[in-house]
């Protein structure tokens, strides 16, 4: 306690008592009250995968099957691990045009390296190819932090020049070819069923555990905490959803390694995000940068960061990706990578206007995104279609966005 | 009134003087504070109100002058600077971060920091609850909303929490009462006398010269860039000091040739 001087007699603490006692009912009023004022979580999502589910199983009896679950993960690897760096990014509220290139960029260095006459070890073309991007971030955020440039214009520029080095490095052959079996293997290797069981065990235990004991340790303090039944739901939802995704997986050729990287990649990022200082600044600066300014946070110094992070997971992402064709050919880092990666958060519920968000939004963002691709590939449309149809669901997600941020505002939710 | 505690002011300007451009913002003014004391700092729009307290801050440093803290002569740089001498503003717009919960708020730039890097929330959220309830602001739901759902009053109590929580001992509040309705404005009139009563040195920065007589224990009057007068709020009238808030007790206007 830091006041200049303490009350001569502690008054009985009625914030204190009001906020320890939240009982289950409570909590589910003010969740639905939460929904109501446009903060819908991961609702939209679970209905969003059962519509398409139903429009595409109803269409190709292939869809719902465990040798199309088991693609859909590997399918969804790159685009989420180039999502979950853009998820900080949007959380400021600025964006990052040229993740698509970037993960190109990281992609054709490692298969340079890997090759004769350079041969380096798979490992060394991992770390490498990982600064690599991670520079490219840090001059993009200086850019955008000290000459104070938008960073719509400077990751424009990034995605032209980026472009540029893939096309040139690649030169007129077309395509490197990756013949390192560990780099192939992240994204075409599989856990055996035993250990596609353990990770699962392992990582629910890790859940509960760190759920629990932050549970015990706000009860002991005395401080808010979450209804004792709330905590047990989501670990059983958790224990039930990943005994599924273990399951159906096994059924096939059991859980992809990328499958574990992932969610590597969501506990370690989630935690950045919600226990970290760092994950603090972000959300105030996306929130109000005046405000993180006065608080006397070094807001160029996070921006920056955030930049280097997403330049980092895009290249992380290039290197999955590269990993799944075998290769890396002029077309890597195009198409729609770029907006596929952006779209991806934003569908999950992260507001493109900063300061809302979560990392999990990626990965469910990126679930319905390769969830329609996958299906529309299963039902063979036409390019043209899939665009389309890709640019509605897009367009739908924004506009949620924009509909939840008036309901915020009105409900006055922040 | 209260009586003046201490003699020597906890905080002193000597002469600050600040430009923008062309635009003379301060010139040569003289402002003192002591400790146990409400010292209000009024003037017209553009008389220099929010470039002084921005200059104590070290949000833009002054040009010229000289700023004693406790009697002794101090750098103020940056944010950082004035917070470590244990100087905080409460801005008219709140300086909040709507998205953030309360807790968050009051702590932000400063968490506690306990293991794995991890921010060690249930120590921040115990201060934070003693202090609002030092403060004797009990009417929040809970300390975990956003503080985009409170109302204007909630508003500015956390603000000012905020800034006391720091072993503060000037505490700056820039227009606390502007956006606020009655009742609101009388909970925050009654924080700046429990800052008062628990020792703190207070500025109070308003338009509002009611609250100001409420509140004030002396009164700094700027016009132009210029300070020009201090009066003793039980030896002043209203009238006096919208005299020299308007036409000012100046023995020259910059800009005019004198008569």
């Amino acid at each position: 306690m830091s006041t200049t001087q303490e009350p001569v007699s502690e008054p009985q603490n009625a914030l204190l008592e009001a906020t320890a006692r939240t009982s289950p009912g409570d909590y589910v009023r003010n969740y639905l009250q939460r929904m109501k004022g446009g903060d819908m979580g991961a609702l939209p999502i679970i209905i969003g995968l059962i519509v398409i589910a139903i429009i595409f199983q109803g269409q190709n009896e292939h869809f719902l099957t465990p040798r199309n679950f088991v693609n859909l993960i590997v399918q969804m690897a790159g685009i989420t691990t180039i999502a979950i760096g853009l998820v900080f990014v949007l959380l400021l509220g600025e964006i990052d045009l040229s993740v698509g290139y970037v993960s190109a960029v990281a992609a054709v260095f490692l298969a340079m390296r890997l090759r004769p006459p350079d041969g380096w070890p798979w490992y060394a073309g991992i770390i490498g190819a990982l600064l690599f991007a991670a520079a490219i971030g840090i001059v993009q955020g200086l850019f955008i932090t000290k000459a104070r440039l938008p960073s719509f214009i400077v990751t424009l520029a990034g995605l032209l020049v980026w472009n540029g080095v893939v096309l040139i490095l690649i030169g007129t052959g077309g395509t490197v070819i990756i013949q390192d079996p560990v780099i192939i293997g992240i994204a075409n290797a599989f856990l055996p069923h035993v250990w596609g069981w353990i990770v699962g065990v392992a990582a629910v235990a890790i859940f509960a555990y760190s759920k629990l004991r932050r549970w015990k340790r706000r009860q002991k303090r005395q401080v808010s905490s979450e209804p004792i039944a709330i905590v047990i739901f989501q670990i059983a939802l958790v224990a039930v959803i990943m005994a599924a995704v273990v399951y159906v997986a096994n059924l096939d050729r059991g859980v992809p390694f990328v499958g574990v990287l992932l969610l590597i990649f969501l506990a370690a990022f989630t935690y950045l995000a919600d226990r970290t200082k760092f994950g603090r600044y972000v959300y105030a600066i996306g929130g109000n940068t005046e405000s993180a300014r006065r608080a006397g946070i070094p807001v160029d110094r996070i921006k920056t960061l955030v930049f280097m992070i997403a330049s980092l997971m895009a290249g992380a992402g290039g290197i999955v990706l590269a990993s799944r064709l075998r290769s890396v050919d002029t077309a890597a880092g195009g198409g729609n990578l770029l907006l596929m990666a952006i779209a991806a958060p934003v569908i999950g519920g992260t507001s493109l206007f900063g300061g809302h968000g979560r990392v999990i939004s990626a990965l469910l963002g990126a679930l319905i995104i390769a969830s329609i691709e996958n299906g529309m590939g299963l039902l063979g449309l036409s390019a043209g279609a899939k665009f389309i149809i890709t640019g509605l669901v897009l367009l739908v997600a924004v506009l949620v966005d924009a509909i939840s941020r008036r309901g915020r505002e009105q409900s006055g939710l922040g | 009134m209260s009586n003046h505690a201490n003699n020597t002011p906890i905080l002193e300007l000597k002469g600050v003087s600040k430009r923008f451009g062309a635009v003379q913002a301060l010139e040569k003014v003289d402002f003192e504070v002591r400790s146990g004391e409400v010292m209000a700092l009024v003037g017209d729009n553009g008389a220099g109100k929010s470039t002084l307290i921005k200059g104590i801050a070290g949000i833009y440093p002054f040009d010229d002058g000289e700023v004693f803290f406790g009697g002794e002569k101090v750098d103020i740089h940056g944010p950082r600077d004035a917070a470590d001498l244990g100087i905080e503003i409460v801005y008219q717009d709140l300086a909040l971060a709507d998205n953030l919960d309360v807790v968050a708020n009051m702590f932000l730039g400063r968490e506690k920091v306990g293991g794995m890097w991890a921010m060690d929330e249930e120590s921040m959220e115990e201060e934070a609850i003693k202090t609002l309830d030092s403060l004797s602001v009990t009417t929040l739901r809970s300390v975990r909303l956003p503080v985009a759902s409170l109302s204007g009053g909630q508003r500015q109590a956390i603000a000012v929490a905020k800034a006391v929580m720091w072993n503060s001992k000037v505490v700056i509040l820039d227009e606390p009462t502007a956006a606020l309705g009655v009742a609101q404005t009388r909970q925050v009139l009654d924080l700046v006398k429990t800052l008062r009563a628990k020792g703190l040195a207070v500025v109070i920065i308003s338009h509002n010269l009611h609250d100001i007589f409420e509140v004030a224990d002396r009164i700094t009057v700027l016009r132009l860039g210029k300070r020009v007068n201090v009066f003793d709020a039980s030896k002043t009238t209203q009238q006096e000091v919208v005299y020299a808030i308007t036409a000012g007790a100046l023995s020259q206007v910059p800009g005019m040739v004198k008569s």
